[in-house]
């Protein structure tokens, strides 16, 4: 198999007295899709923040590519070609489906010695973008608030892989949609998978990340329990042991004994 | 939010009607306010003199008063936050342009400097204490709007033992700089549309000949100044976009990368700027600071900025809109009194189309949001 293109060793993030993470590892594939799952509360949200350099991890390690990486903020992990779409706060309703598009990353156009937003070429870039999406926006200058929940997701994930991300963070995309939509956005998530772009696809539902995903780590109250390949569990296993790991035991051997 | 051309990219496009694109631009209600008070003024008060040059001179000196501080309003609200010292360091502003040209006889240049330098800072603390605390910015600024005009009484008071310093207009005589903020401009222009006809001149006394307009204040300049730097940096720049984004929603702005307490101290600095601009205009022009200067503008400009399109809560509206808010403001204050109306009846006008435009952009929010 290839190299793992993020490495996360170890990570433990505490909140003042609150123990949000308590040393979890993961390693992430590029060209898979990594599902991370766990109850309301469990840490994904945290776990993914610190690999986005919205936060930095108390204790533990990052490698990207290989080497050791700390992130000072999100622009550093942007930059370095991790794109974050967050649980609630993707998009600017009130803003344009371009000006979103391109918010932080916006294009430059020089008139004499001024900078000026190129927005010839951010409209044009967004209706290609979308179309290939398959979304038929009405125009660049529509408001993302008049775009579904779904939409808005396929938004985001197209963004993100226009300025090549290498690795894609989904932070339950899918929770407040229907069932189409979750289908376009699970569609969605394939497609850029099969463009070698390592997907972490955070869910609380089984049936979406056995639908895509190609591993399997599950998150209890700041732990991991291990993870697992597609094929080495089945949807009954990793529904238990999202419940709390009641079958653990039986589990172990699943998981690679690493409980 | 763009009006950029989007050239042969979809045909959906061309069948949006044009009249909901146009019902969702920010200024539209800005746009209708204006042509409606123009008109009733045009129909009911034309032989006030208010559509004559002195009359479009006074109204035009008004509304640019307004339209300075209302840019800087506007940007910061749409960034997101309030700025309710704005009057207070107008009255501020030009007690310190007093105090170090006057009082303690600096070069006016100089003092004009570090006025600026003086208030920029301070609208940096505003900015920074709010972006620290994450207190809203409508309980921060209130507190500067108390200390900036406590001081703004006290230090004249100390110093002086009168709440009003003049001297100002003697102490800025040949100066280089004042004359950026108190000259006028265009008086062979004045004078020769004087000498033709189309403006009035005097007929007798010490200025026979002369036309009644001398020039364009640079107040007036300022203001056009202003709005127009204002819109491009707004729309058509990369900083305009992370202004939006700020407002809208200053978690997703981060997230992307927007650096968001770097735009919302640059706003508030920017406030700060456009109320110094006003207030180095006001001395100029009356020769003296009184520290009860700036009363209330933090309120007018704000109702402009509102009668102008954003909204409230921050992430939409339009510096042009802000500037025609700005105008409908100076136009109905000075219309009334050229039309002889009692004026505290400009008070209910002022809150009536307050409520009106609140009522309007929350709904043209609706529209935009698909509302939920
Ligand atoms: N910024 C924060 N400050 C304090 N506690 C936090 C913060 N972010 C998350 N937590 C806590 O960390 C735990 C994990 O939260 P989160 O990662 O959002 O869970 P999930 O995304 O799995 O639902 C929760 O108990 C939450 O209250
Ligand atoms: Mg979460």
């Amino acid at each position: 198999m290839t190299e793992p293109i993020i490495q996360m060793k170890n990570i433990e993030k505490h909140f003042g007295s609150v123990i949000a993470l308590a040393g979890v590892s993961v390693d992430v594939y590029p060209g898979e899709c990594h599902c991370l799952l766990g109850d309301n509360g469990a840490g994904k949200s945290t776990f993914i923040k610190t690999m986005s350099g919205v936060h930095q991890p108390t204790h533990g390690e990052i490698y990207f590519e290989g080497k050791p990486l700390h992130f000072a903020d999100p622009r550093d992990a942007i930059s370095a070609g991790i794109a974050t779409v967050h649980q609630h706060l993707a998009m600017i309703p009130l803003m344009s489906v371009s000006r979103n598009f391109f918010m932080g990353n916006e294009p430059i156009k020089k008139i004499g010695p001024m900078n000026f937003f190129d927005h010839d070429y951010a409209n044009r870039v967004t209706m290609e973008e979308m179309r290939k999406m398959g979304i038929n926006l009405r125009g660049p200058d529509q408001a993302v608030g008049t775009l579904s929940g779904g939409e808005r997701q396929t938004v985001a994930i197209a963004r993100a892989v226009h300025f090549g991300a290498k690795v894609l963070i989904l932070d339950e995309p899918t929770s407040a949609l229907g069932v189409r939509q979750t289908a376009n956005v699970l569609a969605t998530i394939d497609k850029v998978r099969k463009q070698g772009i390592a997907v972490v696809f955070i869910t609380h539902n089984v049936r979406h990340a056995l639908a895509v995903g190609d591993q399997f780590t599950v998150l209890n109250r700041g732990k991991t329990l291990g993870t697992a390949k597609r094929g080495e569990i089945t949807p009954d296993e990793l529904q238990d042991l999202m419940a709390g790991g009641q079958e653990m035991a039986q589990l172990e051997g699943s998981l690679g004994g690493t409980v | 939010m763009s009006d950029a051309t989007t050239s042969g990219v979809d045909e959906r496009i061309k069948q949006q009607s044009r009249l909901r694109r146009a019902l969702i631009r920010p200024e539209l209600g800005g746009i209708c306010g204006t042509i409606i008070v123009f008109l009733l003024f045009l129909l009911f008060a034309s032989d006030s003199g208010m559509f004559a040059a002195q009359g479009i001179m006074n109204w035009s000196i008004v509304s640019a008063q307004f339209m300075i501080i209302a840019v800087g309003a506007c940007l910061l609200m749409i960034a997101g936050e309030f700025d309710l010292s704005v009057g207070s360091m107008i009255g501020f502003a030009g007690m310190m342009i007093a105090v170090f040209g006057v009082v303690l006889a600096w070069p006016m240049w100089i003092a004009i400097l570090i006025t600026f330098a003086l208030c920029l800072a301070l609208g940096a603390l505003n900015g920074w204490i709010v972006i620290k605390t994450g207190l809203p910015s409508f309980i921060v600024t209130l507190a500067f709007l108390f200390i900036l005009r406590g001081f703004t009484i006290y230090i004249p008071q100390t110093i002086e033992r009168k709440t009003i310093i003049g001297g100002i207009r003697d102490a800025a005589e040949g100066d280089w700089l004042a004359p950026f903020f108190g000259a006028k401009i265009g008086q062979p222009i004045f004078q020769w549309l004087g000498d033709i006809g189309v403006i009035e001149t005097f007929q007798r006394g010490t200025r026979a000949g002369q036309p009644v307009i001398e020039g364009i204040p640079m107040l007036v300049v300022w203001a056009l100044l202003l709005i127009i730097v204002g819109h491009l940096l707004l729309t058509r720049t990369r900083f305009g976009n992370w202004i939006f984004a700020s407002g809208g929603d200053a978690e997703a702005a981060r997230n992307s990368g927007v650096p968001v307490n770097k735009v919302k101290i640059s706003m508030f600095m920017f406030t700060a700027f456009c109320a110094t601009v006003f207030a180095v205009c006001q001395v100029m022009e009356f020769g003296s600071a009184g520290a009860d200067r700036g009363l209330l503008k933090e309120f007018e400009a704000i109702i402009a900025v509102v009668i102008g399109g954003a909204l409230l809560t921050g992430g939409y509206g339009s510096v042009i809109g802000a500037a025609l808010g700005a105008l409908i403001f100076g136009v109905v204050q000075q219309g009334l009194f050229f039309a002889g109306v009692e004026s505290s009846l400009f008070r209910v006008f002022l809150g009536l189309i307050l409520l009106g435009a609140v009522i309007l952009n929350t709904y043209i929010r609706r529209i935009i949001t698909g509302e939920r």
